[in-house]
C-alpha cells in the first residue's frame, strides 16, 4: 500500500525492496589495515612547502595527527613531522589554531 | 657545492617590487661569495599562520642555492641584520627541484579558478539572470 504510493511519487523509479542484511560474523573487531596514502606510485612527495598536503595530517587544533589514524608508515610519519615543523617555522602552518 | 633551499619572509609594508629587489640583492650576495642562485620564486604577500613581530602578512621569497657553506653563513648574517626580513629558513637538500614549488602550483591554480569564476559570473550578468534565493532548509 505505502509502497505503491511512494513509487507513484517517484515517477516510475521503483525502490528496491530492502533485503535483510546478510552478516557473516567471523572475526569481530577485525578491521583491514588501511594502506598508506603515500604508497601510491604517483603520490606527492612530503615537502614542507606543500601546505595543502600537510594540512591533511594536522588536526583542527594544528596538532600532528598520530599515524594510527592516518595509516602512514613510520618512515613517512617522521618525514611528515619534520615537514610540518618546518612549515610552522615559516608561518605556513599554525603552532596552535584558534 | 652543497644545495640549499632558502625561504624568507619580508615585512608586509614593502612593495612587491621592493621585495623582489631584495631577492636580487641576495642573488648578488651569493654570487659574490662564489655561489649561484638557480631559482627564485616570489610567492607574493601571504597571510601568516600566526603573527610575527606584530605582522599578519608577509612577502615570501624562495631560492634554490648552490653555494659553499660560508656563503650561507654570510647570507644568514646579513638577514639577521636586515630589518626587512622577518624570518628565514635554510634547508639543505640532496638535489634541487627546478620545477615550480607546490606553493606556486597552488597559487597558479587558484588564480586560474578565480579568473574562470569571474568569466562565468560576467556571462551570467550579461544574460541578465540572477541567482535564485536559496532555501537550504527545504532541500
Amino acid at each position: 500500500m505505502t509502497e505503491e504510493l511512494e513509487s507513484g511519487e517517484a515517477g516510475g523509479e521503483r525502490r528496491r525492496p530492502v533485503e535483510p542484511p546478510t552478516i557473516t560474523i567471523r572475526r569481530p573487531f577485525f578491521r583491514r589495515r588501511k594502506a598508506s596514502p603515500f604508497a601510491h606510485p604517483e603520490a606527492p612527495k612530503i615537502d614542507y612547502k606543500d601546505v595543502k598536503l600537510l594540512q591533511r595530517f594536522i588536526s583542527e587544533r594544528g596538532k600532528i595527527v598520530p599515524r594510527r589514524i592516518t595509516a602512514v608508515t613510520a618512515k613517512e610519519q617522521r618525514a611528515l613531522a619534520l615537514a610540518i615543523k618546518r612549515a610552522r617555522e615559516l608561518a605556513l602552518l599554525p603552532f596552535v589554531a584558534r | 657545492m652543497p644545495f640549499y633551499e632558502h625561504t624568507l619572509i619580508a615585512r608586509p609594508d614593502l612593495t612587491s617590487q621592493q621585495a623582489q629587489s631584495l631577492g636580487e640583492t641576495i642573488a648578488q650576495l651569493i654570487a659574490d661569495q662564489g655561489g649561484k642562485v638557480t631559482k627564485t620564486e616570489y610567492w607574493g604577500l601571504r597571510n601568516l599562520a600566526y603573527r610575527i613581530k606584530k605582522n599578519r602578512k608577509g612577502h615570501y621569497l624562495h631560492f634554490n642555492i648552490d653555494a659553499p657553506a660560508a656563503a650561507i653563513m654570510e647570507l644568514e648574517r646579513t638577514e639577521r641584520i636586515n630589518e626587512d626580513v622577518l624570518r628565514y629558513l635554510t634547508v639543505r637538500v640532496d638535489k634541487l627541484d627546478d620545477g615550480p614549488s607546490p606553493v606556486m602550483v597552488a597559487k597558479a591554480s587558484r588564480d586560474e579558478r578565480s579568473r574562470r569564476d569571474r568569466e562565468v559570473r560576467g556571462e551570467r550578468e550579461n544574460k541578465g539572470e540572477r541567482d535564485e534565493p536559496r532555501h537550504e532548509d527545504q532541500v
